[in-house]
């Protein structure tokens, strides 16, 4: 197992702001539009150098999605800026139609997604986005894994033309990837190579994958850990590859196990190379207040969850 | 004036018969609302709107229009091929398969003409100041015209975008409304009233102005008019009174015709009341 250290932790949202803020710095055509939570999104920054840049919406989600459509025409690159819940289920119909279904060059940015959002509870803890977000045609989904990911995500998005979902989170977590990496929106990252098994995970799941990694080499199997930051389009090749190595597959998401990642790998795996799987997801259900360490256990989402997922998809190897 | 008022009449004639005659041609549609507002989309794009001949998507120094309830797009499509943006014997195809011309205006199939979909309603307030606050940061001082249905306001995303463009002093976003008091249920004072839109409008901090939808004069002056009122912070609103189904007898002031085609008897009873002044398609 290669070994991952991390020096500090940092929020995956503070990476969306140190991106739009850069990517703000490279092209003037970026503006940004926040529904009332500039402080939560971290755009403070991109607000300082580019005040005439920066809408302030208030609480109108539907109209920041609308206006942020309107503003692609005339060649300017809309970042919009609330919770993840906001974002997506309460405007669907609005990206659906002014923004995908118009094909424009909109970028929905979304902090504060799944359980690790923690006290504030369910209602504000989606565990639904990416499968909404994933059905919509032409939309791309993205939903980095730390810091330095989100930022380079950031940056990538704003060179990348069309529709775009970002997902972030709220809660510290290590820094484990290249501060200087070049992001390839729909490219796998191979975090470890491996024979036994295959470890799909996005977002803050690709940490506890790595902890999972760790614990399983002690346990004598050789885990491949791939993180898919890229969850459409989803990096087939990548996933094929891998698979046809290790024979077996473990999913892992911050996400209902309905709807998201794990399902997209288990529609490639069925039509291309049928294998076993099993899925680290959350069960069919909404979340609860709590801490985010704590909400992460409960349903199911820490490392040893892997682990036992991993030696159970094992068994199921022919 | 590019035109005189007869020449807009009669351009509005065309386009009225080119409505009956695509909702005929698929046996679907709203000929209702779309009949009604031929008079407002002659004045629109013959007299007011200052665009291009040549279809760009960014539209840059020029105005734009944006149809917020799009079911009316019949009217629409043909004002835009009578316009010059694609030849008019393509209205045959409206609603058919493999169409530029869907059963709801959209981008997706390149119609020159349309920057946005529209359908789902009360989207297009929104989409217009996002498109005048773009202007606003080009230094382009065109204007950004919008029409909604009476009924469409309804939908809350308005109220939200109503909000907003006072508050951000958008003064080149020109709305009018078709306020015939119908939707697909009935009277709008029947099924969720309305009550005043020029107090509600004004209470947001609009500039609200009243026109007659159906006299050209009326409506012609009114949006002129509506385009001096820049450079004083207020957005406005141009509440203009129509009836649905306006040009043809049997179909004005009822909600019936909202969304009803007319049959081959009724098409030609119609036809006999609209001059063909500038040729069928």
């Amino acid at each position: 197992m290669k070994k991952y250290t991390y020096t500090e932790k940092k929020d995956t949202r503070s990476g969306f702001g140190a991106g739009l803020h850069e990517a703000g710095q490279k092209n003037e055509n970026v503006v940004a539009l926040c529904a009332d939570l500039v402080g939560s999104l971290k755009m403070e920054a991109f607000i300082k150098e580019f005040p005439e840049r920066f809408t302030q919406v208030g609480i109108a989600e539907a109209n920041m999605i609308g206006i942020a459509a309107g503003m692609t025409i005339g060649g300017k690159i809309p970042f919009t800026g609330t919770f993840a819940n906001f974002s997506t289920g309460r405007v669907y119909d609005q990206i659906r139609q002014s923004v995908a279904y118009s094909n424009k060059n909109v970028k929905i940015c979304a902090s504060h997604a799944g359980l690790t959002l923690g006290e504030d509870g369910a209602t504000h803890q989606i565990l639904e986005d990416i499968g909404l977000m994933k059905m919509l045609p032409g939309m791309v989904v993205i939903n980095p894994c730390d810091y330095n990911q989100t930022k380079a995500a950031t940056l990538a998005i704003a060179e990348y033309e069309g529709p775009v979902y970002l997902r972030f989170g709220r809660p510290v977590i290590p820094v484990f990837t290249d501060p200087d990496q070049k992001f390839e929106i729909g490219k796998a990252w191979m975090v470890n190579e491996g024979t036994d098994v295959t470890i799909i995970a996005t977002g803050h799941m690709v940490w506890k994958a790595i902890e999972a990694g760790e614990k399983l080499a002690e346990l004598g199997i050789d885990a491949e850990i791939i993180n898919i930051h890229t969850i459409k389009p989803l990096d087939d090749e990548a996933i094929l590859k891998s698979v046809k190595k290790t024979g077996c597959v473990v999913t892992c998401e911050e996400h209902n196990k309905f709807g998201g990642l794990g399902e997209s790998v288990a529609r490639l795996l069925t039509t291309e190379l049928p294998t076993p799987q099993e899925f680290v997801a959350t069960n069919d259900t909404f979340g609860e207040s709590g801490t985010p360490d704590q909400l992460m256990a409960k349903y199911g989402l820490d490392a040893v969850n892997i682990v036992e997922a991993v030696q159970k998809v094992i068994g199921r190897k022919k | 004036m590019k035109h005189t008022i007869k020449e807009l009449e009669d351009i509005a004639s065309q386009i009225r018969r080119d409505i009956v005659r695509m909702v005929h041609g698929c046996q679907s549609g709203h000929p209702g609302g779309s009949l009604g507002c031929a008079d407002f989309f002659t004045a629109l794009y013959f007299e007011v709107l200052n665009h291009k001949k040549e279809f760009s998507m960014d539209g840059v120094g020029e105005d734009l229009f944006f149809l917020s309830n799009g079911h009316i797009s019949p009217v629409w499509y043909s004002t835009l091929a009578h316009a010059g943006y694609f030849d008019k014997s393509e209205l045959a195809t409206f609603r058919k398969l493999n169409s530029r011309l869907q059963g709801h205006p959209t981008t997706h199939e390149h119609l020159p003409g349309i920057r946005i979909a529209s359908g789902s309603l009360g989207q297009g307030m929104s989409v217009a100041i996002g498109a005048a606050l773009t202007k606003r940061l080009n230094g382009d001082n065109s204007y950004v015209f919008t029409l909604h249905g009476d009924g469409e306001l309804q939908e809350g995303q308005n109220w939200e975008a109503a909000m907003f463009a006072p508050f951000h002093e958008m003064d080149r976003l020109i709305c009018s409304v078709d306020y015939n008091g119908q939707q697909i249920d009935g009277p709008t004072k029947k099924v969720l009233s309305l009550d005043s839109l020029q107090a509600k409008f004004e209470a947001f901090g609009w500039h609200v102005i009243n026109t007659d939808g159906n006299d050209m004069q009326s409506i012609v002056e009114g949006l002129h008019y509506a385009k001096t009122l820049t450079g004083k912070g207020k957005p406005i609103l141009n509440l203009m009174s129509t009836q649905m189904g306006a040009g043809v007898d049997y179909m004005m002031g009822s909600h019936k015709w909202h969304g009803t085609a007319p049959n081959d008897e009724q098409l030609a009873l119609a036809l006999a009341q609209l001059p063909e002044t500038l040729g069928d398609y």
